[in-house]
């Protein structure tokens, strides 16, 4: 635990002083300063917000340190997999959905950031300036939204499996989507402002992660199906503390 | 069993079609390509900072890439291989 502490202790300090540098999906550079630093204060609370309840749970049960484990490496492989897509470019699904479901989104919130960071730092990919701009539109809009569609099929009675496939489909686009429209507040096109731009950069990003988003949602059911079958006590366990948690 | 499969098949499918139907594409990033989008509304744009560090080749990016995915298959296969050999021994 105290390994843990120094860590993400570590995480947000170079966050922190990192304020004018980030990068993973804008890439490094390619945001205002002003932007760059807003959207390191959004996403600031979420990250504390996501510590303390990843800090929570595990206090509360041990027993769910693997399974935590585990979805932050579903993070990490997935982010991983550049995949080709039908506009003939690529991208990447995000793996967030699953451990939004399973654990609620504020632990993925902080998980987002770490693969962030490791993209950011060792493969170039996004930016430490535009870390927090990454984080609000991956880790914190691609959770809430994956767990709140899950959480809505859920109530309308649609069955678990087709739940999670579509809470991690519609996180995943909308992620993009997101992206798309930080990109376009900061690039107003001459024809058409904010409206013109976001349809060019949605034409790049959604429609790259249309069929991704698709991948991501019926992997996520594939890994989910393994980890029902091998992991019930801990599933419930954590599924059940966290669903009355959230939704109160 | 055959439900996972019949899934990642799909999955498979709707990564190779592509391959196919676009063959003269490049299938560069999307990052890229939005990077080409913000040059053509505002081509005076400079970034403002660069990576402090990049992999100095496509073939080192792809060991870092491949260690990425390998790190987390890892501890995803521990996890599974830890669960099953305990429910054996449970039992």
């Amino acid at each position: 635990m105290k390994k843990f502490n120094i860590l993400v202790l570590g995480i947000l300090i170079s966050l922190m002083v990192s304020v004018n540098a980030f990068g993973m999906h804008i890439a490094e550079g390619f945001l205002p300063k002003e932007w760059c630093i807003g959207w390191d204060i959004i996403a600031l609370p979420f990250i504390i917000y996501g510590y303390i309840s990843i800090k929570k749970i595990v206090e509360k049960n041990p027993k769910s340190k693997l399974l935590l484990a585990m979805i932050g490496a579903f993070i990490f492989v997935l982010s991983a997999l550049k995949i080709p897509s039908f506009n003939g470019s690529c991208s990447h699904p995000t793996g967030i959905g699953l451990g939004a479901i399973l654990f609620g989104p504020a632990v993925t919130c902080l998980l987002g950031l770490i693969v962030l960071l490791f993209q950011a730092l060792l493969l170039a990919h996004g930016g430490i300036s535009t870390l927090g701009a990454n984080v609000f539109s991956m880790a914190i809009v691609g959770s809430f939204v994956a767990w709140g569609v899950y959480k809505l099929s859920r109530k309308l009675n649609i069955s678990t499996e087709i739940s999670i496939f579509l809470g991690a489909f519609l996180g995943d686009l909308l992620t993009y989507v997101v992206t798309s429209i930080q990109l376009s507040i900061c690039y107003p096109s001459e024809v058409g402002g904010i409206g013109a731009s976001f349809i060019k950069f949605a034409s790049v990003f959604a429609v790259t992660q249309f069929p991704l988003a698709i991948s991501e949602g019926l992997l996520t059911v594939v890994i989910f199906r393994g980890l029902s079958k091998y992991f019930k006590e801990e599933i419930s366990i954590i599924g059940f503390l966290n669903n009355k948690e959230e939704t109160a | 069993m055959k439900k996972n499969i019949i899934l990642i098949f799909i999955v498979i499918i709707l990564a190779v079609i592509p391959l196919f139907i676009n063959s003269n594409k490049e299938f560069g990033g999307a990052d890229g390509e939005a990077e080409n989008v913000i040059m053509e509304i505002d081509n005076d744009y400079e970034p403002w900072t660069e990576s402090i560090w990049a992999p100095p080749s496509g073939e080192v990016e792809s060991l870092i890439f491949a260690l990425q995915a390998s790190l987390g298959t890892g501890i995803i296969a521990f996890g599974f291989g830890y669960a099953i050999g305990k429910r054996k021994s449970d039992k």
